[in-house]
């Protein structure tokens, strides 16, 4: 793992019982402050990836290596998984609150974070009363909340209208440039892996192996009308041409 | 009309059936000894209305008294048995015994236990054992029900085991806990009845006594109108915490 990168695989392998090989044999390097997409189809191990990254599992053979330390690496799940009983403030506070943080302070930087991700005055709202779309930013202000060096985002946005999940990335990348945490985006959706990513890799069907890279160039923040530049539509294509070869050739 | 129709449905089918009752002791000439037509045991009911409501304001005293003791240890037993495996596999024969043992059957031991001086003490301990699985159980089941997304969550931010009981499982917990406590209730009332019926209440006569008291002096209406009052204040009892639930649920789903 060289000196800039936050997490690397190495010969990373996962095999589940009854199931036989999920990923690998892969070998993956983040480097600090870059946000990458990894796409592939469902089942190839892109969430077991997001799982190893985030140190909740552990590899059956090959090492993965973590420079974040506890309380350093966030994660925002397909759905919001917020806590029914607690306000969105207190949602938002937990992570801080789990980890020492006194309770005035924690929950003081829990309405800046809200405040930040576009919720001001939804504080004291209980998670069935943010519509989904809040309730997704809620739980991403929960991930921002402890300043994390590792975002890890698996579909976040995958259960929401196309209006609503191209805001909250605009969002999340309007945001970003201020902590600048190293984002690991899951997504099966190939424009939306390139709009948000400086970098996709695309992953082959189980098990899950790395069947290419693209490189997106621009700035992170996109500007208006980035769905319809040349660079954009490139990348696009590059991508599909990538899926449908790992998509051919049974692994 | 559409808000009282759920109301007026039971009603009609509870008035139809003891007009039916009262039908057949009249025309079939039942002897009251034997079975009481329902206007005899109103007016059971109103004629021995200040004993059996301070035998009732007993039961009830007893029964509640048991069903507070009975949740704290059965949620104190469901916290230890959410926090090590090993301390639920210990508990579970003990509750499952608790749940199949007939009060009546060990009502007899109780009651030498708790002393000659202290029948109630007695009667709540039997109501104890009758409503302890219930809370016990709907307290595990909803400990263990936590969103297993929250649990990885509280596995990322590193939680201690206490975070996770007090933080997560136990709020998690409160809709089944709750569900439990209910059945539990109803259990703790019986038991208070059927404690009092095997163990005897000394000096302190509650429902169970005057049922008793009634069946020996054949007089069926006076039985019958201790037991409308049990039913009474079982209705009551499960309505007041129906709201109560109604009220909690609310808060934790925050709707």
């Amino acid at each position: 793992m060289n000196a800039e990168a936050v997490a690397a695989f190495e010969a990373v392998e996962v095999d589940y019982p009854g199931r036989g090989r999920a990923l690998g044999p892969i070998e993956f390097s983040l480097v600090a402050g870059e946000i990458v997409a990894l796409v592939g189809p469902s089942g190839c191990g892109k969430s077991t990836a997001l799982r190893l990254l985030a140190g909740l599992e552990l590899p059956t053979r090959g090492a993965v290596r973590r420079a974040a330390g506890r309380g350093e690496t966030a994660v925002v799940f397909q759905a919001p998984t917020l806590a029914p009983w607690l306000t969105a403030e207190a949602n938002v506070a937990l992570p801080l609150e789990l980890a020492g943080t006194p309770r005035r302070p924690a929950r003081e930087a829990a309405r800046e974070e809200l405040r930040r991700v576009g919720l001001k005055g939804a504080e004291r709202a209980r998670p069935t009363q943010l519509s989904g779309g809040m309730a997704m930013r809620a739980s991403l202000a929960r991930a921002l909340v402890t300043t994390p060096r590792v975002l890890l985002l698996d579909e976040p946005f995958a259960a929401l209208d196309e209006i609503t999940r191209r805001q909250l990335a605009d969002d999340l990348l309007a945001l970003w440039p201020g902590q600048r945490p190293a984002i690991v985006f899951v997504t099966h959706n190939v424009e939306e892996a390139v709009y948000m990513a400086g970098r996709v890799v695309v992953m082959t069907p189980g098990p899950g192996r790395i069947a290419g890279e693209v490189a997106v160039d621009g700035a992170s923040t996109r500007p208006p009308g980035f769905r319809t530049t040349q660079a954009f539509r490139d990348a696009v294509e590059r991508l599909s041409e990538i899926l449908r070869r790992s998509m051919e050739t049974p692994a | 009309m559409k808000r009282w129709g759920p109301a007026i449905a039971p009603t009609l089918f509870i008035g139809a059936l003891l007009a039916f009752w009262e039908a057949c002791c009249r025309l079939l000439a039942i002897p009251i000894f034997f079975l009481p037509p329902p206007s005899e045991i109103a007016v059971a009911l109103v004629q021995n209305a200040p004993e059996l409501f301070a035998s009732a304001w007993l039961t009830l005293t007893v029964a509640l008294t048991a069903f507070v003791i009975v949740s704290l240890l059965a949620n104190a037993a469901a916290l230890a048995a959410a926090a090590s495996p090993l301390v639920e596999a210990s508990l579970r024969p003990i509750a499952v015994t608790l749940q199949v043992t007939p009060i009546f059957a060990i009502a007899p031991m109780v009651a030498v236990w708790a002393g000659v001086d202290h029948p109630d003490r007695a009667v709540i301990a039997l109501a104890c054992v009758a409503a302890f699985f219930p809370i016990y159980s709907g307290s595990v089941a909803g400990l263990s029900s936590a969103d297993p997304a929250l649990e990885r969550l509280f596995d990322l931010y590193g939680a201690s085991l206490w975070q996770r009981l007090i933080r997560l499982r136990a709020p998690s917990a409160v809709p089944q806990a709750l569900e439990g406590h209910k059945v539990g209730l109803g259990l703790a009332l019986i038991g208070a009845v059927v404690g009092e019926l095997a163990a005897g209440s000394g000096s302190t006569t509650g429902l169970a006594w005057r049922i008793l008291e009634a069946s020996h002096h054949l007089e069926m209406a006076k039985s019958f109108a201790a037991l409308a009052a049990l039913g009474l204040l079982a209705a009551a009892l499960q309505l007041a915490f129906l709201l109560l639930e109604r009220r909690a649920l609310e808060w934790w789903r925050g709707a």
